[in-house]
């Protein structure tokens, strides 16, 4: 099995996806964003960062790189996407998820652990996590406020699109960091096989990092195509 | 030429030292060119002397003072880059770019050591928090460190942060980088002889011109008027920089790196030509501009951020510009080195300047005489009021003092993670911690410094400074290797700021010698004054150590039932202390007294426990003394304790001293760290156990109990109002 991790100028993370690749047992490579061919992966890690320093917007820039076309064809034909924070970001950017990621409420980058609720488990990015189960997960970003219209919103409700909500960690009340709309923390498309999420699974996989409740997203990933 | 000279404020002496090393009178460009490599900020005039006396010997030392960065082995073939750099004048003018640019220009100097740049720390001095200007620029830093550090990409881990009434009128920015890199990459500025030297990276323009000798002076009323002098950054160029010049050192392209910072081209290329014992021509119509019209001067002396200095190896100049082409950024030769040892300026066909490397990297250095203020001995030696007050009320109080308070506001804004290697993120540690994958290795670093103590006794404050980095490296478990000075002080010029800078400099020589640490770099930022007030003198030491990543301490109680210990003993002193302040509104008195051999040992012991596995939690006692330590142990994971302290009186509570730990170990090993500590002679004293909701101390005076809740809140209000205000 193996993964590209694309690069834009500016993307940051992508270190940080290798590591979290790697330690699951995938292999991953680094590809350029101006590759027109992606042939030969498995899947696609878009990682975070400040692609094109976050100019005009938050991924509007990297989500007309060349690269994009080829992950287009990867969501349409059901093969593996994932974009985290800024992957996210070029996700919705590009149209391969609806919705949009504002600027956080408190209007800056926010940095810390927060909880994360898993609300479906039949995806193979959470296959190996209980439904209901709340994982402790780094957030650092400053655009991470899920939006979408009322239409749209009640749409990825009905069809159970949203994957990850933003939930008390020890019962605190102003868990949502951002102000995402029905606390949504990351969604998936209706094929099920892209994932958007703000929150960094990727830096939550060795007890070293101070958590692993990240790594079984990963480890979901392997056995999907093991089994 | 001599009239110009005195325009621009060059001293007369130094103009006939100019025209004595030229052997002529210099020409516009070439005076210019020695106005800003003769600066303080370049050319540590009145340090330089002072600076000698430091220890810069040890075994780990890969690099010593006077490169881009130091740089120290950690084992297993890697070995880290460090230093630390002021931005104090432009953050005092413009705070937000202010400290952006000091962020980007100490990164690039960990990429010319050929390291990757793994974390940041910082170093913030503002006036009080009820001034709305010291908000202002507190908010303006914060946000201007974020906007750099979070987008190229490097955790922002650690610092410190203080309010003192002295640096009102002049706040002190003061960041540090690390770098990781594999000894075989590391890089100097250097070249050899015929080689092209290449400019990579942003565009020249006419911003930041005559930076290096506007932060050599005092701040005039009005700052306004400095604008033009500060730079503007660029965090998404400044990542695209980074990446292409570690690919081309990874790739073996390049025999020399160097960042152009302050004074620019100028002092990049004239250094570099030094360092190498050669001369360099430059071809100013080379140089990539974005601004029309620029004339050598400006071109000469700009300080646009972004731009790097490369050498290529024979025959990988191709190479070379593929990789800069492939990140979109220029990369084109402009200069070239040459035998006869001058700086060498072509522009327009004609040569503009010519000057011996040497006399502009060899400043005339001064050596003064100092003498102490008298006012500042009068607060020394000012006997104390004695101090009343119920201690029940004092700790929140103390821990919602400004330079107690929670930094979660702050450090909240700034990327701890990214990269992977965070092992202990802010609030979890004494010092933070950085894994180096696919090892065992970690190292962790922390920058310390305290404005009162320095003030109040400046050698014995930079003792102090260097002392507490120390412990608070040891107390996560790492050995201490080496540390980098930044040294903030007033003007040089009066005897009393030349004191408190040979002070301080002599008392860091004297604890580096103690602990056996030596400075491996550092930044000296003189003339931090306004209207004949100095600030405090401040020695932000910055420390590096090396742990086993498997063997690390974190400050927060993390199980019920496990004995507290301290390491050390019960007391303190008054003087200088935050509770003095709290409760008198006093800055006087004696700062606490330093046995440093004591130290060490302490330090030392610490270690070994946690080497042996026999504590996984350990916080050092500082300012707030006792009762503070013990309370920000319950916070990270909201567990209480239950203590008693035999000593009678508020010292014993709140009063400050060096050379003192908390720690728990788990019952059945007590005995095993007890027996530890009597053998290396060390004094200590079983407290209590960890568990509970509350924090409940016995004292012979009653019992004090606190909701560990209540305290947390009360810690961690008064910085998030501050900054979401």
């Amino acid at each position: 099995m193996k993964w590209a991790i694309v690069r834009f100028p500016g993307s940051n993370c992508d270190e940080d996806a290798r590591f979290a690749l790697e330690k699951a047992g995938i292999k991953a490579e680094y590809v350029w964003h101006t590759e027109t061919s992606l042939k030969g992966f498995d899947g696609v890690f878009l990682p975070g960062g400040f692609s094109y320093g976050d100019y005009l917007r938050a991924g509007a820039l990297a989500a007309k790189s060349p690269v994009m076309e080829e992950v287009k064809r990867f969501a349409r034909e059901g093969r593996w996407v994932l974009g985290v924070c800024n992957g996210f970001q070029v996700l919705t950017e590009a149209g391969i998820l609806p919705g949009a990621l504002l600027a956080n409420l408190n209007l800056h980058f926010t940095c810390k652990e927060v909880g994360v609720r898993v609300e479906r488990t039949d995806l193979p990015f959470t296959r190996l996590y209980q439904k209901g189960q709340v994982l402790r997960l780094p957030i650092a970003h400053a655009e991470g406020r899920y939006y979408a219209d009322a239409e749209t919103l009640a749409r990825l409700e009905g069809e159970g699109l949203v994957v990850f909500r933003y939930a008390p960690l020890r019962g605190e009340a102003d868990y949502n960091p951002n102000g995402s709309l029905n606390d949504i923390a990351g969604i998936t498309n209706e094929r099920g096989n892209v994932l958007g999420m703000m929150p960094h699974p990727e830096r939550a996989v060795d007890e070293v990092l101070g958590g692993t409740d990240g790594l079984p997203l990963f480890l979901g990933l392997l056995e999907e195509v093991t089994a | 030429m001599e009239t110009l000279a005195q325009e621009i404020g060059i001293p007369e002496t130094e103009y006939r030292e100019m025209v004595k090393r030229l052997g002529r009178e210099p020409n516009q460009v070439e005076l210019f060119l020695f106005k800003v490599m003769w600066s303080e900020h370049c050319a540590y005039k009145n340090s330089r002397p002072l600076l000698k006396q430091l220890p810069k010997e040890g075994e780990a030392v890969l690099q010593g003072p006077g490169e881009n960065a130091g740089v120290v082995r950690i084992g297993e073939g890697f070995a880290v880059a460090f230093k630390i750099e002021s931005h104090n004048h432009p953050s005092a003018v413009e705070p937000f770019q202010g400290a952006a640019t000091g962020v980007g220009g100490i990164i690039r100097d960990i990429m010319s050591m050929g390291a990757r740049p793994i974390a940041l720390l910082d170093s913030l001095r503002f006036g009080p928090p009820e001034d709305p200007r010291s908000r202002y620029l507190l908010k303006g830093v914060v946000s201007g460190i974020a906007h750099y550090g979070n987008a190229i990409g490097v955790p922002t881990v650690g610092g410190d942060l203080y309010f003192h009434e002295g640096y009102r009128e002049n706040p002190l920015v003061n960041a540090m980088c690390l770098g990781l890199l594999r000894e075989e990459h590391l890089r100097r500025s250097q070249a050899s002889l015929g080689r092209p030297i290449y400019y990579a990276g942003a565009k020249t323009g006419r911003d930041g011109i005559g930076g290096a000798a506007f932060a050599s002076r005092e701040l005039a009323a009005d700052k306004e008027e400095d604008r033009p002098a500060v730079q503007v950054g660029d965090p998404f160029l400044g990542k695209l920089l980074m990446e292409a010049t570690l690919e081309a050192i990874e790739k073996d392209l390049v025999e020399g790196v160097q960042d152009m910072g302050a004074a620019g081209l100028t002092s990049s290329l004239s250094e570099l030509a030094h360092k190498s014992g050669l001369g360099v021509e430059l071809d100013l119509d080379r140089v990539p501009t974005r601004e029309r019209d620029m004339g050598p001067i400006e071109l000469l002396l700009s300080e646009s951020q972004e731009r790097m200095v490369l050498v290529p190896k024979e025959g990988k100049e191709k190479e070379l510009e593929e990789i800069f082409k492939k990140w979109g950024l220029d990369c084109v030769p402009v200069a070239r080195t040459i035998p006869e040892r001058v700086f060498r300026v072509l522009y327009r066909g004609e040569v503009v300047a010519e000057v011996p490397t040497e006399a502009l990297a060899e400043a005339p250095t001064y050596v003064r005489i100092g003498r102490e203020d008298p006012e500042i001995q009068r607060l020394r030696e000012t006997p104390l009021p004695p101090l009343t007050a119920d201690p029940q009320e004092v700790l929140p109080r103390l821990l919602a003092s400004p330079n107690l308070a929670s930094r979660e506001a702050v450090y909240e804004r700034y990327d701890h993670q990214v990269g992977t290697r965070t092992a202990l993120v802010p609030g979890k540690g004494d010092a933070a911690v950085l894994w180096i994958k696919g090892t065992h290795l970690a190292v962790a670093a922390k920058v310390d410094q305290n404005p009162r103590y320095s003030r109040l006794h400046p050698r014995l404050g930079a003792m102090h400074a260097l002392a507490e980095a120390c412990r608070n490296v040891s107390v996560v478990g790492a050995r201490p290797l080496a540390y980098t000075d930044g040294l903030n002080l007033g003007s040089p010029e009066t005897p009393e700021g030349y004191h408190e800078l040979q002070e301080t400099i002599a008392g860091l020589r004297e604890a580096s010698e103690a602990l056996g640490v030596p400075v491996v770099s550092g930044n000296v930022s003189l003339y931090n004054e306004s209207g004949g007030r100095r600030i405090p003198p401040t020695a932000m030491v910055g420390v590096v150590g090396v742990l086993d990543v498997r063997r690390r301490a974190e400050m927060g109680f993390r199980r019920p039932g496990e004995v507290i210990v301290l390491l050390g003993e019960e007391g303190g002193e008054f003087g200088g202390s935050e509770v003095l302040y709290l409760l008198a509104g006093l800055e006087a008195g004696h700062p606490p007294r330093l046995d440093l051999e004591r130290e060490r040992r302490v330090q030392e012991a610490i270690r070994e426990l946690i080497a042996l596995g026999l504590t996984r939690t350990a916080h050092d006692l500082a300012e707030g003394g006792f009762l503070v330590a013990l309370a920000e142990m319950t916070f990270p994971y909201g567990l209480g304790a239950t203590v008693e302290v035999r000593t009678p009186g508020l010292k014993a509570l709140f009063g400050e001293a060096p050379s003192r730990i908390l720690f728990t170990v788990a019952k059945e090993h007590l005995k095993e760290a007890t027996f530890r500590l009597e053998e290396l002679g060390l004094p200590y004293r079983v407290l209590g156990e960890t568990g509970g909701q509350t924090l409940t101390v016995l004292t012979p005076e009653g019992v004090l109990e606190w909701r560990v809740q209540d305290l947390v809140e009360a810690w961690k209000k008064p910085l998030r109002e501050v900054l979401d205000g």
